[in-house]
């Protein structure tokens, strides 16, 4: 699998960390049980396309937002995450 | 038809035109007490045990392809019971006790080989992590042996000790561990819940669970509506989306492992072994070829094939436990879909929606855990609560923290 990065071009995925599922957003400190319980461990997991953060390490070092096809990993998107919509 | 050297040797004497299929192609009832959703090792399992433990006889399996077409058939066939956290090892050594007595519970041979599963270590600190796995075993009343260089070296005389960066300095070894025929341990379950009467359906695709007042009362599938009373979901890498139907979200991903053949050769391993420095796992198939298998490759996936990086890796951790290897061909390689938790621990528990059952988050261990899973799972349906087996097996541990989280990486499937 190949990752078009936007800053460094298309490179093999050994060169990204994969951290997980894009746009979850993390609870404020005070917020319910439920709330941490969702954030820290539920996942959609979908079958199909995924947003997910992937960490050029040995590029760039940017944080990227990937969109991805789970099913074939065809990559539609790979975007700055600092740019990206959550 | 109870096989036997008897009916072997009357077969044989008709020229083995007396053989009957082992289980039959059934179509779908509109109405069964118990649905399984899912055809693998652990929904067969599942029904033979709620069929000959329970007496619940009037289930069917629910499979969207053939039976043991997923993980069933792609795993490395690996069988042992040597986990440290009390609520996996109690539960991975009553499958090893299962197992023990498969074949002739069943009445087929599922090659169950108990050639002994040995862990390398390379340090004095995970020697020390070990002794402490092993002992916590031994209190389990499991079979632990702590075997330092000299040990090893009996074993195996062909192992790189002398590695500059990881030499081997040991191991951890449980003789009890071995293998077993992966398709093998499908087929008998098959065979013993349909000879109980349990129905199995196959090219079935559940598409929609149907769920009234709180309550499953049954499927949408492919071949029409089925209404039951209790539905056990057991779908492994695909548990995410069937349990999405009935409006679950649960704490699992999906990732891909591979695993590779190589050519077959002469007689090398006649155990099984996993290399301490990196995640690598080796034993020696009857036909000669050795299967071994690494890590998954780390990102969500639910397509069966991996990607290069990781062959590479897998290959490299080979090299540097054994460089013999480095001769050898691979023949085949593949890839399966993994439901991986987010602790690295399985779940076989009620699900908030009353009459539906979750078997799930078998990371890569599921298959030697295929005889207890069904056994548990099939307990927790039928008396509708877990038992003492799986009982720390919750869903809700997630949310009371009382993980199960046997390698420490927290909640980050990928790293289990």
């Amino acid at each position: 699998m190949r990752i078009p990065c936007p800053h460094c071009g298309e490179r093999g995925n050994e060169e990204f960390f994969y951290l997980g599922a894009a746009g979850l957003q993390r609870p404020a400190a005070d917020a319910s049980a439920d709330a941490w319980h969702d954030y820290v461990y539920q996942r959609d997991n979908p079958f199909g396309t995924h947003k997910e953060l992937w960490q050029h390490v040995n590029g760039c070092r940017r944080w990227l937002v990937v969109t991805r096809d789970t099913r074939t990993h065809a990559i539609a998107a790979a975007e700055d995450a600092a740019g990206a919509p959550a | 038809m109870t096989y036997s050297l008897f009916s072997l040797a009357r077969e044989a004497l008709r020229g083995h035109t007396g053989w009957k299929p082992a289980w039959r192609d059934a179509a779908p009832k509109p109405e069964y007490d118990v649905l399984i959703v899912g055809g693998g090792g652990h929904g067969l399992a599942s029904a033979y045990y709620l069929a000959k433990e329970h007496g619940i006889t009037n289930v069917a399996v629910l499979e969207k392809s053939y039976i043991g077409s997923g993980n069933a058939g792609r795993n490395t066939t690996i069988i042992r019971s040597n986990y440290l956290l009390p609520g996996n090892e109690r539960f991975y050594e009553k499958s090893m006790q299962l197992w023990e007595g498969l074949e002739q519970d069943f009445n087929y041979n599922a090659m169950v080989s108990q050639r002994g599963v040995l862990n390398l270590y390379h340090s004095d600190a995970q020697r020390d992590q070990y002794a402490r796995r092993g002992n916590s075993m031994r209190l389990h009343g499991v079979d632990a042996e702590l075997l330092d260089e000299a040990g090893v070296r009996a074993m195996y005389p062909f192992f790189d000790y002398a590695n500059a960066r990881f030499p081997i300095r040991g191991g951890l070894l449980q003789r009890r561990g071995g293998t077993a025929r992966h398709d093998a341990v499908a087929w008998g379950f098959a065979r013993g819940a349909d000879s109980r009467g349990v129905d199995i359906v196959q090219n079935c695709e559940v598409t929609g669970i149907d769920v009234v007042g709180g309550r499953a009362v049954g499927v949408q599938t492919t071949r029409g509506t089925i209404r039951a009373k209790k539905i056990g979901l057991v779908c492994a890498g695909s548990t995410s989306r069937v349990a999405s139907l009935a409006g679950l979200r649960l704490p699992i991903e999906s990732h891909v492992l591979q695993a590779f053949v190589s050519e077959g050769i002469k007689p090398l391993i006649d155990g099984v072994i996993t290399y301490g420095a990196g995640h690598f796992y080796v034993s020696q198939s009857d036909k000669g070829g050795l299967v071994f298998g690494g890590d998954i490759d780390g990102y969500n996936s639910y397509a069966q094939r991996g990607s290069l990086p990781v062959v590479e890796d897998v290959m490299e951790s080979g090299m540097a436990l054994m460089p013999a290897v480095g001769r050898l061909r691979v023949l085949r390689q593949w890839g399966g879909v993994m439901d991986m938790s987010m602790d690295g621990s399985p779940i076989i528990d009620r699900t908030p929606i009353e009459g539906l059952y979750l078997n799930a988050g078998w990371c890569y261990g599921g298959f030697k855990a295929t005889p207890a899973s069904g056994w548990c799972f099939a307990h927790t349906i039928a008396r509708d609560e877990p038992h003492y087996i799986n009982s720390l097996m919750r869903l809700d541990r997630f949310a009371t923290g009382a993980l199960l989280d046997e390698r420490g990486a927290g909640a980050t499937p990928n790293l289990h």
